[in-house]
């Protein structure tokens, strides 16, 4: 059973034609508390939204909350191990079934009045039945889920949209990048493990404008930089690949329809095993794991060096994932002016044992690697974004300009798939993907939740 | 010579594997046990006394002189999640050896570290300090909690959590051999946390 959910209240018309423009977005878009509230249904309610990885919920009966915009969803392996985004709304009277952040459960227990519900969605019991009138195995009293999750290789997505094309459709071109990226671990394999949390007073969207922004760099981590080299005779540590000429360097921006698009850095770094080891920051307990494998593993020490560093790419799936680095990075809209975003570390788990006793150093070394941007680099870009928020209080400096590199096509070349690749600095994806938010902002999707268990 | 600046670990991180791991996280298992309490009156006080310091340079922004309270080989660990896991296998919101700590208070003094421009306006208060026995004579845990009060470009915030000092007792005083900071919200998705703790 899927129902189309219609608006009850009249909602503000806006002009989208109006408000984004080719070369710059009205500032609007980031402050209405009513243009919010619509992409709360015309973008997160219309495309593949990323909501956990399937390490999250590795076993039937696991969950863990996310959120679809701002609804509060667990997401589920069920006992069937089929995987489900469940509204963690009661039925009844609204009230979340689940409170803990992750666990197993089979079923869930509203505390309010004791409605129950499988791990399905279904409703399995009402206290005193007989003080109703209605049939409590017809579905709409069960718990309302997301219909289509899917996972891509342990990255789960969900839309709500019936209209939506499929999710591997939906990825299109950015799954080579997204391929490239699993297929560096062993198996193809990788897992959760905690994360550095984040928030920042701002709209989200200021985060996804960042995301493949390699204009910033220099500015924006300015002190990071400076720390990562600050035992160099010139620098060479981190991201100093985007200083002095970045538009001529080998850095590459890609632009994806859909929205999507990935910031190239690899060719930046020498093709040879132990390059991307040799250029991360100094990290706690680097000296000594580092020694320990080239000892103990003399050919495949650099590989494994390399398999605990940062790997330079941004892969960015509208709206809300974030691939940087090793990191799973996920945003999460709370307000307009109120943004989460979690960067999930991730552990090589080596399913055939290639690494043998290097795994644990490899994950050492890799939980420290990973901890440094999101502790000395993202809190500087964050303070920005807030910046950005306070600055647009301007009400009629109303504009937002993002229009680097527009009018000068020797620039950019075309790809197979609709692909723009353009220089590193350039602002050509946020062009791109503004087009996608207008017309996604103009079109009511169709949003078709079910209660249907089977 | 060359050997022993080599692993300077203001350097350098040699200190730092396995066995520091697993005798970090053994070392913060179990350890604020009533029968481990130390009631003598006099080695609180000097305990009290030094977190009370610690807060204050911190406040102050006397980082260098902060740093100072650190042993050379030492830990500065804020675990991500309640039950602190092992920083081997997990991320933490911060996990520093000396050379981290090091390059934490070397950013904050570029000008350039933006989370923290304006610095934030601190005051720190230090209560509720326990001490505990540890089967080294020369080695206490001190519990303690905290409360900081921060003001971040014009918005006054709260922290609060527990720490835990692994202090080494040397002639008269205490040097840090590693800093535990709890935060009660350490597993939520916390804004600018570039405050040092």
């Amino acid at each position: 059973m899927t129902t189309q959910q219609k608006p009850i209240l009249p909602e503000r018309v806006f002009d989208f034609d109006a408000l984004v423009h080719e070369d710059r977005v009205h500032r609007s878009l980031y402050t209405d508390p009513a243009i919010f509230d619509l992409e709360m249904t015309r973008i997160f309610g219309a495309v593949w939204v990323y909501l956990a990885h399937e390490s999250q919920v590795p076993q039937p009966n696991d969950f863990v909350r996310a959120r679809l915009g701002r609804r509060p969803l667990i997401v589920v392996r069920d006992s069937n191990g089929v995987l489900r985004a469940l509204y963690n709304r009661c039925t009844h009277r609204g009230a979340t079934v689940c409170r803990q952040d992750r666990g197993s459960a089979k079923a869930f227990q509203c505390p309010y009045h004791g409605w129950t519900y499988l791990n399905t969605g279904k409703l399995s019991g009402v206290p005193w039945p007989e003080g109703y009138s209605c049939d409590f195995s017809r579905p709409e009293f069960n718990l309302m889920q997301v219909s289509r999750v899917e996972s891509y290789r342990g990255l789960i997505f969900a839309t709500l949209n019936a209209d939506a094309p499929g999710l591997i459709d939906y990825l299109g071109p950015v799954r080579r990048p997204l391929d490239e990226w699993l297929d560096r671990h062993p198996g193809g394999a990788l897992e959760v493990r905690e994360a550095n949390r984040l928030k920042f007073n701002g709209n989200w969207k200021l985060l996804y404008d960042n995301s493949a922004d390699g204009y910033h760099v220099v500015f924006s981590h300015r002190s990071l930089l400076m720390m990562e080299n600050r035992f160099q005779e010139g620098d060479g540590k981190g991201m100093s690949y985007y200083k002095d000429s970045p538009d001529t360097g080998p850095v590459k921006l890609y632009s994806f329809p859909n929205a999507h698009h990935f910031k190239d850095k690899r060719d930046a770094i020498p093709k040879r095993p132990g390059a991307l080891w040799a250029i991360e920051g100094l990290h706690p307990g680097m000296e000594h794991y580092e020694a320990a494998l080239r000892r103990n593993f003399p050919d495949r020490a650099d590989a494994f060096l390399d398999l605990a560093s940062s790997e330079p790419v941004n892969i960015n799936v509208f709206p809300n994932l974030h691939i940087l680095g090793n990191h799973i990075q996920v945003s999460e809209p709370l307000s307009v002016t109120e943004t989460a975003t979690t960067w999930y570390g991730t552990a090589v788990v080596d399913p055939d044992g290639e690494l043998g006793d290097a795994l644990g150093p490899v994950n050492a070394l890799r939980m420290r690697t990973q901890e440094q941007f999101p502790t000395f680099g993202e809190v500087d870009d964050l303070a920005n974004f807030e910046q950005i928020q306070a600055g647009l209080a301007a009400e009629e400096d109303a504009w937002i300009y993002m229009h680097r590199g527009l009018g000068l096509p020797e620039r950019y070349s075309e790809a197979e798939g609709g692909t723009t690749i353009g220089p590193a600095t350039d602002e050509v994806f946020m062009r791109d993907y503004m087009r996608v938010y207008r017309r996604l902002m103009q079109t009511e999707p169709n949003i078709a939740p079910t209660r249907d268990v089977s | 010579m060359g050997a022993v600046a080599e692993r300077d670990p203001s350097t350098s991180s040699w200190y730092v594997g396995d066995t520091f791991y697993r005798d970090l996280v053994e070392a913060f298992t179990d350890w604020d046990r009533d029968d481990l309490a130390i009631s003598d009156p006099d080695r609180r006080d000097a305990a009290r006394a030094f977190l009370e310091r610690e807060a204050r340079l911190l406040d102050r922004g006397r980082l260098d002189d902060w740093l100072a309270l650190f042993a050379p080989e030492c830990a500065y660990w804020i675990p991500g999640t309640l039950g602190r896991g092992d920083p081997r296998r997990e991320i933490t919101v911060a996990f520093h050896d000396r050379r981290q700590l090091e390059d934490r208070v070397y950013r904050l003094g570029t000008g350039y570290a933006w989370s923290q421009s304006p610095e934030s306006r601190t005051v720190r208060s230090v209560s509720n300090v326990e001490l505990f026995a540890t089967g080294d004579a020369g080695i206490v845990m001190a519990r303690s909690n905290f409360h900081i009060a921060e003001l971040l470009d014009g918005d006054l915030r709260h922290w609060a959590g527990w720490a835990g000092h692994r202090l080494a007792a040397t002639g008269g005083g205490f040097s840090i051999l590693a800093k535990q900071v709890n935060l009660i919200d350490c597993d939520r998705n916390l804004r600018n946390p570039s405050l040092t703790f």
